[in-house]
């Protein structure tokens, strides 16, 4: 197979300098070999030292008092907002921030089986998810359908790791009131076709949520022009600090939607009896917020766009086409999805005869990280009649020396258990 | 830390040739365990002899990484045969070794080739793999009242 030459504007060695845990080795000295971005990525000198200077110049309570500090916390606090909100092409007034995109997703689904919701379901009403979801966008919609009787139905995933779409018609009716499905799976990289299922949901009155976690770190995407009423991603996943969810949605669901954790933060007025609530994003966003957190997560989004995701995301394209004619050349590989016409950069496979876990300990001692188990889709291991994978995931720090020290690992693999030829 | 001393050929012997492995009739306890982080499985049958407290047999079908399938194995070596008591000091032996990260002095007459997986105990991600089966067992045998 022949890479096509791309105009790459992307200086992977110069990156790899900003990440200081790339220069550090492990298991008696080997170099790091990071292939688990889908997992979490790595983050950059700056967004560390954006959380720390958070806590060293400015640390303060957010939204409170008339101090000099204050002011500069919820400064940098709401500036931040705007910058994360913009990253995706949405309004700072659409953008909660949570604690991970699995609160974003319970914080959605919260609003369809809450008794005093105006989105609460019935028993009449169906919600729609796909067989490759994240337990993320899986279990909380089994709980919904639980609390409210609602059926939970789901598009199939074919042999080759697309969604079938034949019975698209069926499984999108007039009783479906929620489609929410991953942009991208965190497990065979497959890019779904949110367009024609957004248009099909939107025909029949329903919600459409996306799970973005795996598209935005890797992708440009735009909240507006994709037109679904939701979507939800982490920070950690995209250069940015753990503890920082992202619920994006459009302000006439925000509004609809009822309060979910409360508390201080997130009132309007308070007496013994009752209490009125402040408007959307507030109103989801109770208690003292991650402020550092969420200026470094801008930090990481002011990186991100310095390089440009149309060049982050040509970048793994290239690595990924490299890494999949790599892997078609060892012997007694398989890829799951090897084939999709439109996929990111994360890779499941199988080293026939040898255990997802064994594959991932002979790696690492090699020094090369890889994620090994279910990867939290537990119907999708199913479906491929396995009970886990090997999966490789790249990001914009990776480069084709590091997929080539993975090949000769994987024959290392093969010979350590006896199933090398 | 070297991958032989993870990998040491009596568990990888173990692993390419399972003794006692396929789910027998005859059994007075069943329990059935899963690994949630990798979604390993096994099923375990424990046939105790009421007469004796003998634990006749033990039978098992799992799935799952070169370690559980090697330790499972090496359970159904030490135990198959022993009374309750003699059970209860080979598993404390395993479960103790497994949890001590690697320093510990194994009593070979009590775990026979379980020895083979002190080096098992230094990767705490793999000690689950190793306990699952011996789990199984511990809760099979309860089972029987």
């Amino acid at each position: 197979m022949t890479l096509k030459l791309r105009n790459v504007t992307l200086d992977v060695q110069n990156i790899r300098r900003d990440f200081p845990i790339l220069a550090r080795s492990v298991r008696g000295g080997k170099p790091l070999i990071y292939l688990d971005s889908a997992a979490t990525s790595q983050k950059p000198e700056v967004v560390l030292a954006a959380e720390l200077n958070f806590y060293r110049e400015v640390n303060s309570g957010v939204h409170r008092g008339a101090h000099y500090l204050s002011e500069l916390a919820t400064e940098q606090y709401e500036n931040s907002r705007q910058k994360i909100a913009k990253f995706v092409n949405a309004k700072a007034a659409e953008l909660v921030i949570t604690k991970n995109a699995t609160e974003s997703l319970n914080l959605l689904a919260y609003a369809f089986s809450n008794q005093n919701s105006p989105l609460l379901l019935t028993a009449k009403d169906e919600i729609l998810v796909t067989e490759m979801e994240h337990h993320a966008n899986l279990v909380p919609w089994q709980q919904v359908a639980e609390k409210t009787g609602a059926t939970l139905r789901w598009i199939p995933i074919a042999e080759d790791g697309q969604l079938d779409l034949s019975n698209i018609d069926s499984l999108i009716n007039n009783k479906t009131k929620v489609v929410s499905f991953t942009h991208m799976s965190n497990v065979l990289g497959t890019i779904t076709e949110v367009d024609l299922i957004t248009k099909k949901a939107k025909a029949v009155g329903a919600k459409v949520f996306l799970d973005a976690c795996q598209s935005v770190p890797h992708l440009p995407v735009d909240f507006a022009a994709l037109g679904v009423d939701a979507m939800v991603f982490s920070a950690h996943k995209m250069l940015g600090p753990l503890g920082i969810g992202m619920l994006v949605a459009k302000e006439e669901l925000l509004e609809q939607m009822p309060v979910f954790i409360t508390g201080g933060s997130m009132i309007e007025t308070v007496s013994m009896e009752r209490s009125t609530f402040a408007s959307a994003p507030k109103k989801f966003e109770a208690g003292t917020p991650n402020a550092a957190g969420i200026v470094a997560t801008a930090s990481a989004v002011d990186y991100l766009e310095n390089i440009g995701m149309q060049a982050v995301s040509e970048h793994e394209q290239e690595l990924t086409s490299y890494l999949l004619a790599g892997l078609a050349s060892v012997k007694g590989v398989n890829v799951f999805g090897a084939n999709l016409p439109n996929r990111g950069s994360a890779v499941s496979f199988e080293v026939v005869g040898v255990h997802p876990h064994d594959v991932g300990q002979v790696l690492d001692d090699d020094g090369i990280a890889i994620r090994v188990g279910h990867h939290c889709a537990w119907p999708l291991m199913k479906k491929l009649k396995v009970n886990a994978t090997s999966r490789v995931s790249t990001y914009l720090y990776n480069d084709k020396t590091e997929i080539d020290s993975f090949l000769l690992s994987l024959e290392r693999v093969r010979s350590f258990f006896g199933v090398a030829q | 830390m070297k991958l032989e001393s993870l990998y040491q050929e009596l568990i990888l012997d173990h692993y390419r040739n399972p003794r006692g492995k396929g789910l027998r009739g005859n059994f007075t306890g069943e329990s059935h365990q899963v690994n949630p982080t990798c979604g390993d499985e096994i099923t375990l049958r424990a046939q105790l002899s009421a007469a004796n407290g003998v634990i006749a047999d033990i039978s098992y079908e799992s799935t799952g990484c070169s370690i559980s399938q090697a330790s499972a194995s090496v359970l159904f070596e030490q135990v198959k045969g022993v009374d309750l008591a003699r059970f209860e000091l080979i598993f404390d032996e395993f479960y103790n070794m497994m949890q001590s990260q690697g320093r510990y002095e194994p009593n070979e007459d009590l775990i026979g080739d379980g020895i083979a997986f002190i080096g098992v105990a230094q990767y705490p991600a793999r000690v689950k793999c190793a306990l699952l089966a011996w789990m199984a067992a511990k809760d099979a045998i309860g089972k029987v009242a």
